[in-house]
């Protein structure tokens, strides 16, 4: 009995273990598939990073990962001369204007079209979510000339025009995502909670400000992180409206000091690597937000 | 709902900011779209010359390069449907097996993703290079001396280089939506299959592959919609060099604005485009109808 038992036990141990083999196996295989691809991912940034420690001389020489002697002095050097320094604080508030404006007027937006029903409502709606799905290609032709004889792009005075030249349309760019996510957000929020709020005495901007929006704010979150993404790495725009460098966000500012530097790697590199910090660190701290938002969108749309 | 009387004008009040932006940052300059590419004119001069549908004859019958940078968006997009989904479908289906070390896969894979076409153009215009690069470099310790060349800049490589490059910023898309897609099969469907004596393969082929129908037609219009359209890594690579070689229709319709001055006709390409592109939307809502 007991030496059955124990039989039993070594037969099940002799299966697992080769079930555990053949899972190691399997799992070898994905892992020579994943592997490679996931070093090609990680590899341009760790060399760019790399380089931007380099001087003029090693950077064509060296292909060492871990340069002999790191110039950190290079970023700052980037920073001031190579004018990442001001590219690096416009993007910042550029970014920053756009999310806060998208979130914004995308929740009240939103907000109007899951509460009130008005003329013209469904269509409105659907008008707004087509310029999600009907690419105009041409557009950015259009909205040249437009801003142009708006006085909205960069003609070499003022600076508070161009800067809203750029800002504006990103907001009206971002407005349809953002309502997209946001209206069945506040779909799902129970009318219950906003109708005693009114026996309260609460006026509607006050049930908008002090209910739906906290309710709402995982929703207004991911808006936000997205809308954050796309406006730091805008080129278009930045491209059309811009002419001086104190304007430029980084995207553009990258591009023009490629055109004027074409053999200072090690600054260039060191500007992109100030260009991605941010970015890099928000996607890692947030990723699952990120790509839960994305997916959402993607698959819901 | 609430009553319909009572609201009177609030919700126009809410809508009010976002449709003035609609207004004057959609509606309008869609408008001066259409009408400018009925003109002929240089973006400068106060007098517009009206050409009628002038434009449209020219771009559709004797555009010779703007159908050929079409054609090249299509090369691109044809690589980007097939190799560069592949590639997102194989790896999102390691992910899901949740081997060691899938989350820092996962989190590695959508990194190109979040990086700029700038940024990720500038690193491998450098990676590219032909006396510097790295990728010569490699080809060279490989032994490979002989296939060395300025990847960029030679007329026989550089398409096929920039879609690598777009492929390689582009597959983390597909990758985490096919993810999404496989984390929504019950892994109960697998286990009667194999309970029934199913192989991998037949597993594959008649679970996985008709459960992710819907994704494979949301991935393949983002992927068409997106790779037609390819711009700002063109622009930080190649500019559309060497001659025409690179060239695809947003960066025809951008150097007849900024290059020639030709506004009127610049409109036109992006109309024409953008009608072509209609159709591909249009069937992505007719499919998306269906499934749901």
């Amino acid at each position: 009995m007991r030496q059955e038992q124990s039989m039993t036990a070594g037969g099940v141990r002799v299966t697992l273990f080769l079930q555990r083999g053949r899972q190691w196996l399997g799992y070898l295989g994905w892992h020579v598939l994943c592997l490679p691809v996931a070093a090609s991912c990680v590899f341009p940034l760790v060399w760019m990073f790399s380089s931007s420690l380099k001087t003029q001389q090693t950077v064509f020489t060296d292909y060492s990962l871990i340069p002999t002697h790191a110039h950190f002095g290079n970023y700052a050097k980037a920073w001031m001369q190579g004018r990442f320094g001001i590219y690096f604080l416009n993007s910042l508030c550029y970014t920053f204007v756009v999310v806060i404006g998208v979130v914004s007027l995308a929740a009240l937006a939103a907000y109007a079209f899951s509460r009130f029903t008005f003329r013209g409502s469904g269509l409105l709606y659907k008008l707004l979510l087509s310029t999600m799905l009907i690419p105009i290609p041409g557009s950015f032709v259009a909205l040249y000339i437009w801003l142009n004889q708006l006085n909205l792009i960069d003609q070499g005075a003022g600076t508070w025009l161009p800067r809203l030249g750029y800002i504006l349309p990103q907001i009206n760019g971002g407005l349809p995502f953002g309502i997209f996510i946001l209206k069945p957000f506040f779909d799902k929020i129970p009318k219950e909670l906003e109708e005693s709020a009114k026996v309260d005495g609460a006026g509607v901007l006050a049930v908008f400000w002090h209910i739906m929006l906290p309710l709402a704010r995982p929703a207004l979150g991911v808006v936000a992180l997205l809308t954050s993404l796309s406006a730091w790495n805008e080129f278009l725009l930045a491209y059309l409206v811009f002419s001086r460098h104190e304007l430029m966000p980084l995207q553009r500012g990258l591009l023009a000091f490629h055109g004027a530097h074409l053999t200072e790697y090690p600054l260039l590199m060191a500007g992109m690597v100030i260009s991605i910090v941010p970015i890099v660190i928000v996607y890692l701290v947030m990723q699952r937000n990120i790509i839960q938002g994305i997916t959402a969108g993607a698959l819901k749309g | 709902m609430l009553s319909s009387r009572g609201q009177g004008f609030k919700p126009y009040l809410f809508l009010a900011p976002a449709l003035v932006l609609f207004a004057t940052f959609s509606v309008i300059p869609f408008y001066m779209l259409t009408k400018t590419s009925l003109f002929e004119w240089d973006g400068i001069s106060t007098t517009k010359q009206f050409v009628g549908l002038a434009n449209y004859v020219n771009v559709i019958f004797h555009d010779r390069v703007f159908w050929r940078s079409f054609g090249q968006a299509l090369y691109i997009t044809g690589l980007a449907l097939t190799f560069q989904n592949a590639l997102a479908l194989l790896l999102a289906i390691a992910v899901n097996r949740k081997l060691p070390g899938a989350s820092i896969y996962r989190t590695l894979f959508f990194l190109p993703p979040i990086l700029s076409e700038i940024v990720v153009g500038l690193i491998w215009f450098w990676i590219y290079d032909g006396n510097f690069g790295i990728f010569n470099a490699i080809l060279k310790e490989m032994g490979l001396g002989a296939w060395t060349r300025s990847w960029l800049a030679d007329p026989k490589t550089a398409l096929t280089a920039v879609a690598i490059i777009h492929m390689w910023k582009g597959f983390g898309w597909g990758f985490v939506m096919f993810l999404a897609g496989l984390q929504t099969i019950p892994e109960e469907l697998y286990e009667a299959a194999r309970v029934d004596g199913a192989n991998a393969w037949f597993r594959f082929r008649h679970i996985t592959i008709p459960l992710l129908i819907p994704v494979f037609v949301v991935v393949s219009i983002l992927t068409i919609l997106g790779t037609m359209q390819i711009f700002a890594l063109i622009i930080a690579t190649t500019n559309g060099g060497p001659g025409y070689h690179t060239e695809v229709p947003i960066t025809r319709i951008f150097f007849s604005m900024l290059g020639t001055s030709r506004f009127g006709y610049a409109c036109t390409q992006g109309i024409v485009f953008g009608l072509i592109l209609l159709t591909v939307s249009l069937l992505q809502m007719r499919f998306q109808r269906r499934s749901t």
